[in-house]
């Protein structure tokens, strides 16, 4: 299951939806909203999509994490829009058999999610200013979902953003 | 052949540089998705210090730029993404 969303992102029922009698592990990892980075201080970030692909490419991350593990239940839903300090902005949802296969589908489907769903988040900072996280050039946009070896760590985000002040 | 008459969405901080959510291009037939992304930075100059980090998609898929370009394909700008 696949979704974007402006609401809240209820995690109950996506613990209902990957659910399974032929499941023993589900896994769900949520992405928070932080408030430090480094000593920069957050007060809020803004979503947004171009939701087509973002969706296209989501649908294509769960195809590919089937056929890599064996999964009994996969859902991946994207928050946009205004959020507060500690709320989730993204989740994914997963089950299998066993708890390893769950565990490394999740954390797969959250790296590559990074790198390839075109999803923007704006930082507001505590300073008064606004900003658009754009990771530097190794960009991930280049990570083609082809590539079935675990993505390199997650690099600092924010090392070389294109700062856009609009104060 | 004639020209082809392009529409690219834009997002994010391209989005904002451009003042628009979509820029319309003029390209010659046979253009490539590299001629996008040069048309593009013609057409807001102000792309211009981060287009290498600019992807161009075409029907919702990244595309390189030897990539024809196809008509009434749906073209976007995607700057570097930062989801999660």
């Amino acid at each position: 299951m696949i979704r974007l969303t402006r609401e809240p992102i209820d995690t109950a029922a996506l613990l209902d939806e990957v659910g399974s009698p032929q499941a023993g592990a589900v896994v769900l990892f949520l992405g928070t909203v932080r408030e430090m980075t480094g000593s920069q201080q957050t007060l809020a970030l803004d979503y947004e999509a171009y939701p087509e692909m973002a969706l296209a490419k989501m649908a294509e991350l769960e195809a590919a994490a089937r056929e890599k593990w064996p999964l009994v239940g996969c859902a991946i839903v994207h928050r946009l829009g205004h959020l507060e300090l500690g709320q989730a902005s993204v989740a994914v949802a997963v089950s299998s058999p066993h708890r390893g296969e769950a565990f490394q589908a999740g954390q797969w489907l959250i790296d590559t999610l990074k790198q390839v769903v075109p999803v923007w988040k704006q930082e507001h900072w505590a300073d008064g200013t606004h900003e658009w996280v754009h990771p530097a050039a190794e960009s991930a946009c280049t990570t083609g979902l082809d590539q079935r070896s675990p993505p390199p760590p997650d690099k600092e985000r924010r090392a070389t953003p294109a700062k856009v002040d609009r104060a | 052949m004639s020209d082809l008459k392009v529409c690219v969405r834009m997002f994010a901080v391209a989005r904002e540089l451009a003042g628009s959510d979509e820029v319309k291009l003029t390209l010659p037939a046979g253009a490539t998705i590299g001629d996008v992304r040069r048309r593009l930075v013609e057409a807001v100059p102000a792309l211009a210090p981060m287009q290498a980090q600019l992807m161009i998609a075409m029907n919702h898929d990244y595309v390189s730029d030897d990539a024809l370009v196809v008509a009434d394909a749906e073209l976007a700008c995607i700057p570097p993404v930062s989801g999660g």
